[in-house]
């Protein structure tokens, strides 16, 4: 495996660290304004409450490594997707502030504009983040400088759009998913049930943009005709979502979640494979295409960009392994709560 | 409009706006290193809830950083993919470390600081004060190294050319340790932590001129104190080396600090105005020969001027003037404050001074104002270059993106950090009001 070939795993990994992580964090948004009452908001609000923060940096960091391991592709994509992305950004800024500052006052007024903020923004950064995969996977057209050449309608494609809502969709399931895991009593029954629903949601979003693959994105499934056995992941993938209500029935609620965060990972791998060896696929003309070796740093960056990873991949998941198991079991709410 | 002016004004919004948390998160994370430590050895409940009241200012202050920072990672790609595609080789890897040795552990164990009261024991949580404290000083060594590469790039070649040309590593410790990394880091560093003494000097201050919390406010004050007094005269040399530095490797830069046009012996200027179009300084006081003594140590050793580089490799003469005569003035206040300071605190009359009190309560202002002034000098000084001699801020800006899509952008960016900062002031008077909770008494297995 050479190095360019490593790197886009890495990459992947982070992403996908940062779609299993704060997936979570943007699917409790999205279903934030179904709880009615104010404790009820607070303890969903609390379930993400210590780590949300610390699930964003995996974006940053993903995006950090983008641009010291493939940096071509990092200045065409957050350039070329210029609005879509300030877009992103506001909603993310808007999701942090909402939540630090939702519960800083009483007034009825005050909390309400935060809710309100806080799932819209969680709602259009995942449906933006979905946009921006569904394109990379569509191909959008480059020139010969591997500069966008398209505008911001280009990206609002139905099949971009397919792809956009499929993540809210995905994330709000993830979502619940977690809450069920974090709440107990009466709201924790409640959740159970929209989760169940969420599921069923997702499963139609995920058959749409399958159909839609195959019929608009055909180029998604060539790796996958030239080796069959890759089709092992979508399958993994039904298994996976299906076992969710498995768990969901045995009451173990923390394996269901698992079996979420599986389903994310087996989705990111499928998306990987359509688009290997291509970052940025370029459509209608492939030859511009970036992929992992003309939009990469030189061999020397990469190699000293991996052991930067050795040494601090591991750190970080100790970390992070150590804050989730901190903060295991059921939110209780505390002077430090939000 | 222009495009790229369009950027460097979003850029200059946006790192300014975002870098007045960043270093009170370091200063501050510092403070509560010491305020816990000194809490884990004598189990003092007052260093308890001193602990407890600045965590909970730092977690504000944090959730900004964090919400205007992701900004700054993606704006390299957004507004300067030119940049981005020319440094990236070089450039990414500290952006990159940052991420993985900085902000996982400053947001990982803040999670434990804030949260984790009830949850781990005393001993782990300090620790992870500790941590989270390490991980803002990381954050700073990691961006300062990346910043320092465009000041003085070193550890590179070029290949290709045209469009395709772009800067390849050739040794990344030698980019890491370019030949201003370590003064300016240290002058950043510090100038942090001169930003979080003045806050906490600031609010403690506060509480003694109200009278409330008293001694709460006291123990805090002292602490601040000692750490504004230790920062500002070590500002002072950490300062002049980064001169030093800047005289060597940036002649043109130093030369637009002092207002230097011809290759003479360099006055050092108290103040003054640069006139650009003749090309000199006007209604100033200026040393003769003291400039060339700071940095050969010999009044008549003649110093590189502007006149000997071409106007358009020229910075912005008399803004560059400006904000580093600004920053030194506020810098040498400083120092004489904390003097003052620590000397009537010497002579146990610090408290009763309310002419004092009242200027620490504004003193939070002069390092904010000062580490503003000081990143103006240094990255208005760098132009026209965005990397100094190498590549021109001109050429390096996003060729797609066009002045109407960065205009509302900035836009955007103008009213959302305009209404932030309402809430910050916000929501930081209303903690200060409530002040440090009564009932913040150590849980049972914190005093074990």
């Amino acid at each position: 495996m050479d190095l360019n070939v490593t790197w886009f795993l890495l990459v992947g990994v982070l992403l996908t660290g940062y779609a299993i992580l704060d997936g979570f964090d943007l699917g409790v948004g999205a279903l934030h304004l179904f709880t009615k009452t104010d404790k009820e908001r607070r303890i969903c609000l609390n379930a993400i409450g210590p780590v949300w923060d610390g699930n964003e940096v995996w974006l940053v960091t993903g995006g950090g490594a983008l641009f010291a391991a493939f940096p071509m592709a990092y200045a065409t994509v957050f350039s070329g997707f210029y609005t879509a992305f300030m877009l992103f950004l506001f909603g993310l800024i808007f999701r942090a502030v909402a939540i630090e500052f939702r519960s800083k006052q009483r007034a009825a007024w005050w909390r309400n504009a935060w809710d309100i903020s806080f799932s819209v923004s969680s709602i259009l950064s995942s449906l933006l983040a979905g946009v921006a995969l569904g394109n990379i996977g569509r191909g959008v057209p480059l020139d010969v400088d591997f500069e966008y050449a398209g505008s911001f309608l280009t990206l609002l494609n139905p099949y971009a759009l397919v792809v956009g809502l499929t993540t809210v969709a995905l994330f709000a399931m993830h979502g619940a998913i977690y809450l069920v895991m974090k709440t107990e009593g009466d709201l924790h029954d409640k959740i159970r049930q929209w989760a169940k629903k969420a599921i069923c949601i997702f499963a139609f979003f995920y058959l749409l943009t399958t159909i839609a693959t195959f019929l608009l994105v055909p180029r998604m499934l060539d790796n996958f005709k030239a080796y069959p056995f890759l089709g092992i992941i979508p399958v993994l993938n039904v298994l996976v979502i299906a076992n969710i209500f498995r768990e969901f029935r045995k009451k173990r609620d923390g394996r269901a979640f698992i079996s979420s965060c599986l389903a994310i990972v087996c989705l990111m791998v499928l998306f990987g494979i359509g688009i290997y060896p291509n970052l940025v696929w370029s459509n209608p003309n492939p030859e511009y295409s970036l992929s992992i070796y003309n939009a990469a740093s030189s061999p020397k960056t990469l190699t000293n960009m991996l052991i930067i990873a050795i040494i601090g991949m591991p750190l970080v998941l100790a970390y992070t392994i150590s804050i989730y198991y901190i903060f295991r079991g059921k939110v209780r709410l505390d002077a430090s709560s939000y | 409009m222009d495009p790229v002016l369009l950027s460097r004004i979003q850029f200059a919004v946006t790192i300014g706006f975002h870098y007045i948390f960043p270093p009170i998160s370091i200063g501050l994370g510092l403070i509560i290193v010491i305020m816990e430590g000194i809490f884990i050895k004598t189990k003092n409940p007052l260093y308890y809830k001193m602990t407890r009241f600045w965590v909970k200012i730092f977690a504000l202050v944090f959730a900004i950083g964090v919400a205007t920072g992701i900004v700054m990672e993606f704006q390299f790609g957004t507004n300067w993919a030119t940049y981005s595609r020319y440094v990236g080789d070089v450039f990414g890897s500290p952006l990159a470390a940052e991420g993985i040795f900085a902000f996982f552990l400053e947001s990982g164990f803040l999670a434990i600081l804030v949260f984790g009261w009830n949850r781990v024991s005393a001993r782990t949580h300090f620790i992870s004060a500790m941590m989270v404290c390490l991980g803002a000083h990381f954050s700073a060594v990691w961006i300062v190294v990346a910043n320092s590469w465009m000041q003085t790039p070193a550890g590179y070649h070029m290949v290709g050319e045209g469009v395709a040309a772009r800067a390849e590593i050739t040794d990344f410790w030698a980019m890491v340790f370019n030949p201003s990394t370590v003064e300016r880091l240290t002058h950043t560093v510090i100038g942090a932590w001169q930003a979080g003494a003045f806050f906490v000097l600031s609010v403690s201050a506060y509480y003694i001129l109200r009278k409330k919390h008293i001694d709460f406010a006291k123990a805090s004050l002292r602490i601040a104190l000692f750490v504004a007094l230790f920062a500002s005269v070590m500002q002072l040399v950490t300062g002049h080396d980064s001169a030093m530095g800047i005289a060597r490797h940036q002649p043109a830069k130093l030369a637009a600090f002092e207002g230097h046009y011809e290759n003479e012996p360099g006055k050092l200027w108290l103040f003054g105005w640069v006139n650009e179009k003749d090309e000199k300084v006007r209604f100033g006081i200026g040393i003769p020969g003291m400039l060339s003594y700071m940095v050969y140590g010999d009044t008549e050793t003649p110093m590189t001027g502007l006149s000997s580089f071409a106007p358009e490799d020229r910075p912005p003469v008399n803004v560059v003037f400006q904000s580093y005569h600004l920053m030194v003035a506020i810098g040498m206040g400083l120092i004489a404050l904390s003097v003052i300071g620590v000397f009537l605190l010497w002579r146990k009359k610090l408290f009763d001074q309310r002419w004092l009190m009242g200027i620490f309560v504004l003193s939070v202002l002069g390092p904010q104002m000062a580490n503003q002034l000081g990143w103006i000098s240094a990255e208005v000084g760098r132009q026209p270059w965005i990397v100094y001699g190498l590549l021109r801020t001109e050429n390096a800006a996003s060729k797609v993106v066009t002045a109407n899509q960065v205009l509302g952008s900035l836009l955007m960016f103008t009213m959302i950090y305009i209404f932030l900062f309402a809430l910050f002031i916000y929501l930081l008077d209303h903690k200060i009001k409530k002040g440090p909770g009564e009932a913040d008494e150590p849980p049972a297995h914190h005093l074990a």
